[in-house]
């Protein structure tokens, strides 16, 4: 079923890499003001439809990111978003793979994990590895000066991944790289044989990220702390905290089905479909020009 | 000097990296969906010449680069350094070897160069895209060659060699494209 959410609401997201373009509420019958937030995506207004019972739901939806603009982001994007009832990661990349070879005809996408991919281009586990061995590799890699002070395991890992293994990966076909770390796994679900590893995954094709999805976590404790986490490092790196969105959290307490969701950036995927080197060819009027 | 952030950066600032005053050539944006932005500069290093890549995380701030470009006329050398004029105020600047490079090959005398400045101390001199300099020695070339074919070498007056056609014989002035090292055309007479 298609449905259609808010794009402003009066939560935003805690996640710590993602800025939300914030406004103000001035309603004609209350005098009270409401900081209203544009969404980073559709993903927690289509989860509390699909704890109240929606079934398998879609969205073309825009999102908005504040400080992202560049050959490929926009601040204001189309998404689209979709949830399966009773799929778990995998069986919801196999439909994506449907989507992507209908789309782009291409041929069927392979799958790597997270680990594989680093063994095979880094030369280390990126689930064992030290702080220091990362800070060591990320040196040898040529990114010196930004690794010598770092101390998180995840920004390193993060800088190999998008500046040593994407530009190699998914050239002929598209990838689905599967099984990030735990401490990457957003609102995925730890892998139950594997807790070092999440049921998350992402679509890469000819250098560009198509795709994020998650066999969805529904354990609200498990989300609470994961919410709490990011607020103290949002704290931490100096960003205001996040208000959680008591509304995500009741429905979730209600209990969300067992399902899978993805997002898909449609203006990339029109660009691999038209062959344009950038997103702002895809679009009637990019940030710089609207 | 002031500080510039990343989202700053752009093509023609000077920052300063590895204590080295830099050019930035390309600044771009680098962000996973779920994950840390960078950004991805090309950078001239101005006294190496070298360009290369470095990754910041987005946000960051580096230390801007005193470095300006100034327009002086070349006078001449003592042979240890190079003396350049400023035409409006007079005000002299030498140079020295390191900071000229291959531009000595190209330098004319009332020529008009850009020299880069650091901290006021001349760093690179950038001679005109186009000099006219005298042919000191080449090979006489036959007769009725118009152009095309590989050409000889020539030694200029400066002691630059540069390939002409077989037509442009020693004594002649012709104009040389600085950028390339390659033979423009005879000089107007």
């Amino acid at each position: 079923m298609e449905v259609e959410t808010p794009s402003l609401s009066q939560h935003s997201v805690t996640d710590v890499n993602l800025s939300a373009f914030k406004t103000e509420f001035v309603s004609p019958i209350s005098p009270d003001r409401k900081s209203l937030f544009l969404q980073t995506s559709p993903e927690y207004a289509m989860k509390r439809l699909l704890c109240a019972g929606s079934g398998c739901i879609f969205q073309l939806a825009k999102a908005f990111r504040n400080e992202e603009a560049g050959r490929f982001h926009n601040p204001e994007f189309t998404m689209l978003e979709w949830y399966r009832i009773g799929f778990d990661h995998l069986q919801l990349i196999d439909e994506i793979d449907e989507l992507l070879q209908s789309i782009l005809n291409c041929t069927p996408l392979t799958k790597n994990s997270y680990q594989e991919l680093f063994i095979q281009h880094c030369d280390f586990d990126p689930l064992v590895a030290s702080l220091e061995d990362l800070q060591q590799v990320a040196s040898d890699f040529g990114f010196a000066q930004l690794a010598e002070n770092e101390t998180s395991r995840d920004l390193l890992l993060q800088l190999l991944f998008s500046h040593v293994i994407e530009p190699k990966i998914g050239l002929d076909k598209p990838i689905a790289v599967t099984a990030f770390p735990a401490s990457q796994a957003a609102l995925a679900r730890l892998d139950p044989k594997d807790k070092r590893v999440s049921e998350r995954f992402e679509i890469y094709y000819q250098g560009i990220e198509l795709a994020n999805g998650f066999h969805e976590l529904n354990d609200i404790d498990e989300q609470y702390s994961r919410f709490t986490r990011e607020n103290a490092e949002r704290q931490a790196s100096a960003k205001d905290p996040v208000t959680l969105d008591p509304y995500f959290l009741s429905a979730l307490h209600h209990g969300l089905p067992d399902c899978a969701g993805v997002a898909l950036g449609v203006d990339r995927l029109v660009m691999l479909a038209i062959g344009a080197d950038s997103l702002s060819e895809t679009m009637a009027f990019d940030v710089q020009r609207a | 000097m002031a500080n510039y952030s990343t989202n700053e950066f752009k093509a023609g600032l000077k920052v300063m990296l590895d204590g080295e005053p830099c050019n930035i050539l390309e600044n771009e944006y680098v962000k996973p969906g779920k994950g840390q932005a960078f950004n991805r500069v090309k950078i001239r290093k101005l006294i190496s010449g070298k360009v290369l890549e470095k990754t910041f995380r987005s946000g960051e701030s580096v230390e801007g680069a005193d470095v300006m470009d100034t327009e002086l006329s070349y006078l001449y050398t003592d042979g240890e350094f190079w003396h350049f004029m400023n035409n409006e105020t007079f005000e002299q600047i030498a140079a020295d070897e390191k900071a000229l490079g291959d531009s000595i090959k190209w330098l004319v005398e009332n020529d008009t160069c850009t020299i880069t400045l650091w901290n006021g101390s001349p760093i690179v001199v950038t001679p005109p895209n186009f000099v006219e300099l005298e042919i000191t020695e080449t090979d006489p070339g036959l007769k009725g060659d118009t152009a095309g074919t590989g050409g000889k070498p020539a030694t200029l007056s400066t002691g630059a060699v540069v390939r002409v056609p077989l037509f442009v014989q020693t004594g002649e002035v012709i104009r040389v494209d600085t950028r390339s090292g390659e033979y423009a055309s005879r000089a107007q007479k």
